[in-house]
């Protein structure tokens, strides 16, 4: 697991150490959050009507890392008092494996929730991560978004998925 | 001068490699590196409209001016989570 709070990981996601490092960073009372949200992202084993043999996650891990900055700049601005902690792995993964863990922090829970669902959606965005689904009889890349964290209307879907 | 151009996913799989060095012109833009792979790797055109770019890893505009060295990334829409 990456010893930041922000990071790209090949080995299996510890959520438990993500919240330590969630809740042990920056320059707090210890206390002071009331909240902590955590998101596991997992490998479904049915996608689309196939049925999924494994995941293939590739990464341009610094600017991976990047958009992990530019998401917790984000949470900041809209949740000033929430912390983000980010790691995503990559490489083969099986169904039921863990591809994504985040854990946001704050004094109040309403906070939490909203950056934690606000973090994954724009993970989804603008992370430049990709997975090719091996299935039962074939293989695709699954492409979502054009990744573009200056693109206003993506960011304020997020807003309005994380708040609704 | 000389750029390295980084590949992934349906890219990669399309250019048989994950990086690629090549010479451009001295005011070339990612829109010019972009122009030279495709007519390398036609297979790759149609895919311009859904790419997004980087530039030493930091996102960028196609009209993004390059510099020797300069290491340029094109993004086809992700897949993360």
């Amino acid at each position: 697991m990456p010893p930041t709070l922000l990071g790209i990981s090949r080995d299996e996601l510890d959520l438990a150490a993500l919240v330590r490092l969630v809740t042990e960073s920056g320059d707090q009372a210890p206390g002071r959050d009331g909240a902590v949200v955590t998101f596991l992202g997992t490998v479904r084993g049915e996608n689309l009507g196939r049925r999924v043999v494994q995941l293939e996650y590739q990464a341009y891990e610094p600017l991976a890392v990047r958009a992990f900055e530019i998401i917790g700049a984000e949470v900041s601005d809209i949740w000033p008092e929430a912390r983000l902690g980010l790691h995503h792995r990559i490489g083969t993964l099986r169904p039921g494996e863990v591809s994504v863990a985040i854990a946001a922090a704050s004094p109040h829970r309403a906070e939490a929730f909203e950056a934690c669902r606000y973090a994954i959606e724009r993970v989804k965005q603008i992370a430049p991560i990709w997975k090719r689904e091996i299935f039962e009889g074939g293989e695709a890349w699954i492409e979502g978004a054009t990744a573009d964290p200056s693109d206003s209307a993506a960011r304020q879907a997020a807003v309005e998925r994380a708040c609704r | 001068m000389q750029i390295t151009i980084r590949l992934f996913a349906r890219l990669r799989d399309i250019a048989g490699a994950a990086d690629l060095v090549r010479d451009v012109p001295e005011d070339a833009t990612v829109e010019t590196a972009w122009q030279a792979l495709a007519a390398e790797f036609p297979a790759m055109a149609p895919h311009r409209a859904s790419l997004s770019a980087a530039v030493n890893a930091e996102y960028a505009r196609f009209t993004r001016a390059l510099a020797d060295r300069d290491e340029v990334v094109f993004l086809p829409p992700v897949s993360g989570g």
